[in-house]
C-alpha cells in the first residue's frame, strides 16, 4: 500500500475505527494475558514463599 | 555401551517438564514477536488496498489468526484433557488447564474483530449464522471448561470432569470448521484450502499466513509459560519447589 501520509495510515481509508478497534483490542487482551500469567506465577512464587516459612519458621 | 534413547515419558513429570518448558518460553516468544513485526508490516503497510472491501479488509490479519487459534487450542486442550484422562496423568490435565483461558481470549477476539469486519461490510455486527453461532458456543465451551474446573474442589476430580465437557465438545469444531460449506451462510467460504489455489491475492495470503503463525507462536509461549505457574500451585508439597524457590 504504502501510504501517502500518517494520517492517512491512522484514517485507514475511513475505516479506522473498525481496523484500529480490531488491531486494538489484540493488544489489549495480549497484554491482560501476559499481565495475568506473570501475576499468577508471582502468585503462586510469593505462596511458596509463604509455605517454606510456616514450615521451618524461618524463610528456607 | 550406554542406551542412548530418550525416554520422552521423563516429561510427563511435572519436574522435568517445569524446567524443559521454562528453557523453551523464551524461543517461542522471541518468534512471536519477530513474526507478528514482520506480518505487521505485511498487513498494514504492504499489502495493497482491497478493490472492494478498501482499508477494513486488514482486520483479516488479526481475525484469521484468531479464529484458527481459537479451534486449535481448543483441539489441543482436548486432546490432553483425553491423555490426563485415559492415563490419568496430572501434567496432561494441567496443560489442558493452562491452554483454555488463551483459547478463550482467542475466541473472543475472533468475535471482536469478525464484529468490526461485519458492520462496515455486511451493516451488521451480529447475525445468527452457522459459523458465528457455533464460535459463539465455542467461548460458552471454553468459559464453562473453565467454570466447571474451578467449582469442584477436589483438583483431579475437576481436572476430570473438566476433560469429558472438553472432549464431548471437540464435535463444534469441525461444525465451525465446515459450517460454511454445510450451511448458507453469511460469513464467507474458505479462500484458503489444502487442495485448491487460494482465491486471495499473494501479498494478503502471506501477511495472513505469517500473523497466523505470529498467533501460534505466541499461544505456545503464553500456555507453556501457564503451565509452568500450574505446575507451581499444584505441586507446592514437594521438595523440588521447596528447594526451587528457595533459590529462586
Amino acid at each position: 500500500m504504502n501510504w501517502s501520509s500518517w494520517s492517512d495510515f491512522f484514517a485507514m481509508g475511513g475505516y479506522g475505527l473498525y481496523v484500529w478497534g480490531s488491531f486494538g483490542m489484540c493488544a489489549l487482551a495480549l497484554a491482560l494475558e501476559v499481565g495475568m500469567v506473570s501475576a499468577r506465577r508471582r502468585a503462586a512464587l510469593q505462596q511458596d514463599d509463604a509455605d517454606a516459612m510456616d514450615n521451618t519458621g524461618v524463610g528456607a | 555401551m550406554a542406551d542412548k534413547r530418550v525416554n520422552w515419558f521423563r516429561y510427563a513429570a511435572p519436574q522435568t517438564f517445569y524446567l524443559l518448558a521454562g528453557r523453551v518460553v523464551p524461543w517461542f516468544a522471541i518468534a512471536a514477536v519477530v513474526l507478528t513485526a514482520a506480518g505487521l508490516y505485511l498487513g498494514l503497510w504492504a499489502a495493497p488496498t482491497d478493490a472492494q472491501q478498501g482499508e477494513a479488509y486488514r482486520i483479516i490479519f488479526v481475525h484469521v489468526p484468531a479464529a484458527w487459534m481459537s479451534m486449535l487450542v481448543y483441539l489441543a486442550m482436548a486432546f490432553w484433557a483425553a491423555i490426563g484422562l485415559i492415563f490419568n496423568s496430572r501434567l496432561s490435565s494441567m496443560m489442558a488447564n493452562a491452554l483454555a483461558p488463551t483459547g478463550a481470549w482467542m475466541t473472543f477476539l475472533a468475535l471482536w474483530t469478525g464484529a468490526l469486519w461485519g458492520k462496515p461490510t455486511w451493516g451488521t455486527w451480529w447475525v445468527w449464522d452457522a459459523r458465528l453461532t457455533s464460535e459463539l458456543v465455542l467461548l460458552f465451551l471454553y468459559i464453562g471448561y473453565m467454570a466447571l474446573h474451578a467449582a469442584i474442589d477436589d483438583v483431579r476430580r475437576a481436572d476430570r470432569s473438566a476433560a469429558l465437557l472438553a472432549i464431548v465438545g471437540v464435535v463444534n469444531v469441525p461444525i465451525i470448521y465446515f459450517s460454511v460449506q454445510w450451511w448458507n451462510t453469511l460469513h464467507q467460504g474458505a479462500s484458503v484450502s489444502l487442495t485448491k489455489a487460494p482465491s486471495m491475492a499473494l501479498p494478503m495470503l502471506i501477511g495472513m499466513l505469517v500473523m497466523t503463525l505470529a498467533f501460534w507462536m505466541y499461544c505456545i509461549a503464553i500456555a507453556l509459560a501457564r503451565v509452568r505457574a500450574i505446575i507451581l500451585e499444584r505441586e507446592r508439597h514437594t521438595a523440588w519447589v521447596r528447594r526451587s524457590v528457595a533459590i529462586a
